[in-house]
């Protein structure tokens, strides 16, 4: 591991401008992903900005019925958080269907939204990969790709965004609150994330100092009936195959309104807005609910290896969308 | 033969070394920190074949806490028989991706670490071919498989009796490359004294493993030793030298001070073994009742450029069944990769899945109960060698297991089951591993005060090894346990086996139990008083090892697994797995649950988990962390069983034991995936059973 300073930021501001000065100092929050990639080779700060002690790490009410998740509150915490629990009960169990109790109980809601892909090529530093290594090439469109992109992905990058918690936010349109160089500015999901296009080695809009200080959950009465499902290879610990997050308002046998977020398949969250359209107004029916997600799904662009995610995210998204449409 | 007291022996005693290892008292090789020691971190080639041309040694020693950087062109020289695999900066020949090529010796770990990272090593690079086919040009017929069982078998026509077979299977398995994964990964220390070599080690062997290095340094063995007393999990991964060891001894040479090298997870991936992937064809034919006629299984496997590694996939196929015509062979091609090496049960875990999920297409295919199917073909006599079995107890498996598991309510017609959202299942296989025994020594001892203590260079690698020779001692000195201590993982102790094979208690208790036994002689000589100075007695058991009946011995066990199948997605997950073995006498039966379990968990991995993804353009293990390398975690393993039927087999060893260590992983795979294919319809034949193969 390249050695690296250490320091603690005293306020927000002074965090903004340590970092962005564009030194190689980075944030550090929980570390649950950044000092893996330190141990790799992957990530070399020349400096970890800690920002645990300053980031707002408090979830309260807004005036119109919304949270303010601060951007240092730990995902156990949550998870947890009654409010989340009854009103947006797709982001507790997002929360909860990723890594393991030790490391939600570490990692930030800042960090969380930062992850970087688990792409193999990009972990591996013997390895080219556009994204660590801009034009270096991306080996993974001949090589293993069996759990990447199938939707919006580039010649140059075919990487996903492992996030769990980042599935929900987007389905559920929060905004993320950012303070940079140029002051606060506001951020709204699914827009933090970008696709890879020829830039992969950028996953956000987010420039040099930008510093997650919050996330808003809007008020969003049908939220109080979502769901997060993840398929992974195994029961726990793993990364998701593809992931659905949904809210369904179902009024007399017609959805009323929606929202679906697709995890898994995509260099961003991957906001179903054609499926959502599609089902405004529609029966409430598993016919319904295939002919959305066929139309979602319509714009895939699976690799050889992937193939099998295409089916897989047509029959998870009918499948939640119908337990939520008959749920009591 | 001799049957021990039965006070202690055949108890729940709890593990011995518990108390050390929950309260982190038992040290690790890692963990021994010599004084003055220096750190040194590997090198390993980023490319798959070439040649190293250069390496940048005066840039990293500029840097802070760097001592030493060697290569090739700057390491000494180990012997020159030095074994390929163990020639470390022997050559500049990179035969496989991850190999060292270098190590960089620091003050302080990280300090190693980065100047690793920034070592600039030239290579040359060539092509390399990495993947297996079963026509790859370079296929041969090895001149044996492991150990040293005959590379091909046959008996009768079993090309015409095919031909004239009622019913046919003719089927195709693959097992993908896995990687072993203990919990502690592998580290040495190496301490340089008064011209001899001590390694702190974590290996399944101390003393084959002075054996090996010794002679690597121009050594006499007694000048070599090997600490290893505690052993975080091998599974056969640390059953052999591998080169880190000697790059730690060399490095410590080199800068004339103890070294540390620790190799990371990451690194394990390349050079501390694997088991191969496997092509496996298994043809069987038999009546409309589903008596065979014959059966074939081809093996197609692969090793590396440098060492030969011939997994004896097809060699549990020559006893299991009956039938008068047979065929079995290994195939090999040796590619740019590194060497495999033993893996938990290594022949029987690949090569069973591929015969018992053939096994349960011919039950289908005769409309035969799969359970029924295995007890119509169980021989009288091992079919080949002709030779009686010392005890085979499998059709006392299958019943009891069929039993307790209610198999009988079993509608054979698939994908008919559904609860929710998920097709229910149910699927059995047969699970066997030989009763092996090799040559130990041992000394016991009774001290002035009382106690006793029992010498052998066993390991328990987590295995319960040091409890159970406790408790075979304290029979045999009859005496409580209290009163012994068993000293094991010391090449200064006297000579034992390694940990694999699923040897370790008949091979060490043997020894354990005549030292002992030589020891009462002593004491019953000296009045039943111990003199001052205590009473010591040894035993050596190459003769009584050598002199045991030809006979065919072997574990056996049966295991059903039921599994559900999301409709949806694919995903599968074990609802119940259990598994009833016939084993000789179980001598502890709480170490022996965990070994029974653990090898059914790990064999639930390896039937849906486990994958070591093969990186054809750059010619590694691509998946290299515990992130990526999928193991069954808690909530995969909901419910699980071991139970046991009693056997009295007087031709084994005194205890009357089998080995219990690697039987449990033999069979799951096939269980599970019939189970996949009752819950489904659809026929898995290609490990690991993921939900890509499922879904649609």
């Amino acid at each position: 591991m390249r050695p690296f300073g250490y320091q603690r930021a005293a306020s927000t501001r002074a965090a903004v401008e340590a970092v962005g000065a564009g030194d190689g100092a980075v944030f550090l929050g929980g570390g649950t992903n950044l000092v893996d990639l330190m141990r790799l080779g992957v990530a070399t700060p020349h400096t970890l900005v800690d920002v645990t002690r300053i980031a707002p790490a408090t979830i309260e009410e807004t005036a119109g019925g919304g949270l303010l998740v601060g951007g240092g509150v730990r995902n156990g915490e949550l998870a947890a958080h009654p409010l989340v629990r009854r009103r947006y009960p797709v982001l507790s169990q997002a929360v909860l269907a990723g890594a393991s109790g030790q490391i939600r109980n570490m990692a930030t809601v800042g960090g969380n939204l930062l992850q970087r892909t688990r792409c193999s090529y990009f972990q591996d530093v013997t390895k080219p990969c556009n994204k660590r290594q801009p034009g270096s090439g991306c080996p993974a469109r001949e090589g293993d790709h069996r759990n990447l992109a199938i939707i919006g992905h580039s010649e140059s990058c075919v990487a996903t965004q492992p996030s769990d918690m980042a599935v929900a936010l987007a389905a559920l349109g929060a905004t993320v609150h950012v303070e940079g160089p140029g002051g606060p500015r506001a951020v709204p999901m699914p827009g933090l994330h970008r696709l890879p296009g020829d830039q992969p080695q950028r996953d956000t809009v987010l420039g040099p100092g930008d510093l997650i200080t919050a996330v808003e959950l809007p008020p969003l009465p049908l939220a109080a009936r979502s769901r997060y499902r993840k398929v992974r290879d195994r029961a726990s610990f793993s990364f998701a195959v593809v992931s659905v997050a949904a809210a369904l308002e179902v009024a007399g046998g017609v959805v009323r309104d929606c929202r679906i977020a697709l995890g898994a398949v995509a260099h961003v969250p991957w906001r179903a807005e054609t499926a959502e359209a599609a089902l405004r107004g529609a029966e409430a029916t598993e016919a319904e609910f295939t002919r959305a997600a066929e139309l979602e799904l319509a714009g895939a662009r699976p690799l050889p290896g992937n193939a099998y995610k295409v089916p897989l995210a047509r029959n998870l998204l009918v499948r939640v969308l119908t337990d939520l449409a008959e749920a009591p | 033969m001799t049957v021990t007291g039965a006070r202690v022996t055949g108890s729940a005693l709890d593990r011995v070394d518990g108390p050390e290892k929950v309260t982190g008292r038992a040290r690790y090789a890692y963990e021994h920190r010599p004084r003055d020691v220096a750190y040194a971190v590997p090198v390993q080639a980023a490319i798959a074949r070439g040649e190293v041309v250069d390496v940048d040694v005066d840039a990293v020693l500029q840097w802070p806490g760097v001592i030493a950087a060697m290569w090739h062109g700057n390491a000494p020289r180990l012997a020159p028989s030095a074994a390929a695999e163990l020639a470390v900066l022997q050559s500049r020949q990179v035969a496989y991706r991850g190999q060292y090529v270098a190590v960089v010796v620091a003050e302080t770990y990280e300090q190693a670490c980065e100047a690793a990272r920034l070592l600039r090593v030239q290579y040359e690079e060539r092509p390399h071919d990495v993947a297996l086919r079963v026509d790859h040009p370079g296929m041969y017929r090895p001149d044996h498989v492991n150990p040293d069982y005959p590379t091909d078998s046959s008996l009768g026509d079993p090309e015409a009796a095919l031909a004239s077979a009622a019913v046919v299977v003719d089927a195709t398995y693959a097992t993908p490359a896995e990687h072993h994964n203990p919990m502690e990964p592998h580290a040495a220390v190496a301490v340089w004294e008064e011209g001899g070599l001590t390694v702190h080690d974590s290996t399944q062997g101390a003393s084959g493993l002075r054996a090996t290095i010794a002679p690597l340094f121009g050594m006499p063995p007694d000048r070599v030793r090997i600490v290893s007393p505690y052993v975080g999990g091998g599974f056969g991964s640390k059953g052999k030298a591998h080169p880190h060891v000697v790059l730690a001894a060399l490095a410590a040479k080199q800068v004339g001070r103890p070294v540390k090298l620790a190799v990371t997870r990451q690194q394990m991936f390349a050079v501390t073994g694997y088991r191969t992937p496997t092509v496996q064809r298994v043809r069987l034919g038999a009546d409309g009742d589903g008596r065979l006629v014959a059966i074939t299984h081809e093996a197609f496997e692969q090793t590396s450029t440098i060492s030969e590694f011939a997994e004896q996939t097809t060699v549990a196929t020559r006893m299991m069944y009956a039938a008068p015509h047979r065929h079995t062979s290994h195939r090999l091609v040796r590619l740019d990769v590194p060497t495999p090496t033993w893996m938990r049960a290594p022949g029987e875990a690949p090569g069973m899945f591929a015969l018992e999920s053939a096994m349960d297409e011919l039950a289908v295919a005769c409309g035969v109960d799969p359970v029924e199917l295995r007890v119509r073909n169980d021989p009288e006599r091992d079919p080949e060698s002709g030779l009686p079995f010392s005890s085979r107890n499998l059709v006392a498996c299958l019943r009891e297991g069929a039993r307790r598991f209610g198999w009988h309510e079993r509608d054979p017609r698939p994908g008919i089951r559904r609860r929710g959202r998920v097709l229910v299942g149910t699927g059995v296989a047969s699970s066997t591993y030989p009763a092996y025994r090799v040559a130990s020594r041992a000394s016991a001892r009774a001290e002035p005060d009382g106690r006793f203590t029992v010498r052998i260079a066993a390991a328990d690698i987590g295995t319960g090894a040091r409890t159970v020779l406790t408790q075979l001692a304290a029979d045999a000195l009859a005496v409580p346990p209290e009163r012994v201590r068993v000293e094991v993982g010391d090449s200064a102790l006297p000579k034992a086996s390694t940990a694999g094979g699923s040897m370790g208690t008949a091979s060490w208790g043997t020894a354990v139990v005549r030292a002992c036994e030589a020891l009462m002689d002593e004491l019953a000589r000296h009045g039943g008083a111990v003199p001052p100075p205590g009473l010591s007695a040894e035993a050596d058991t190459a003769q009584e090892v050598r002199g045991q009946r030809k006979l065919a011995r072997h574990a056996y066990g049966a295991q059903f697994a039921e599994v559900g199948v999301d409709v949806d997605t694919g995903e599968v997950r074990v609802l119940r797995l259990l598994g009833v073995f016939a084993a000789g006498r179980i001598l502890n039966p709480k170490t022996a649950r965990s070994q029974f379990i653990g090898g059914m968990t790990m064999g639930m991995s390896m039937a849906l988990l486990e994958e070591s993804v093969l990186d054809r353009e750059f010619g590694d293990y691509l998946n290299h962390d515990l992130a990526q390398y999928h193991l069954a975690t808690c909530a995969d393993v909901r419910d699980i069983e071991a139970a046991w039927v009693e056997e009295d087999d007087p031709d084994l060893n005194p205890m009357g034991s089998k080995g219990i260590g690697e039987i449990g992983i033999v069979g799951t795979a096939a269980a599970i995936a019939s189970a996949v294919h009752h819950a489904t319809g659809v026929r898995v034949r290609d490990l690991p059973i993921r939900l890509d193969k499922l879904v649609g």
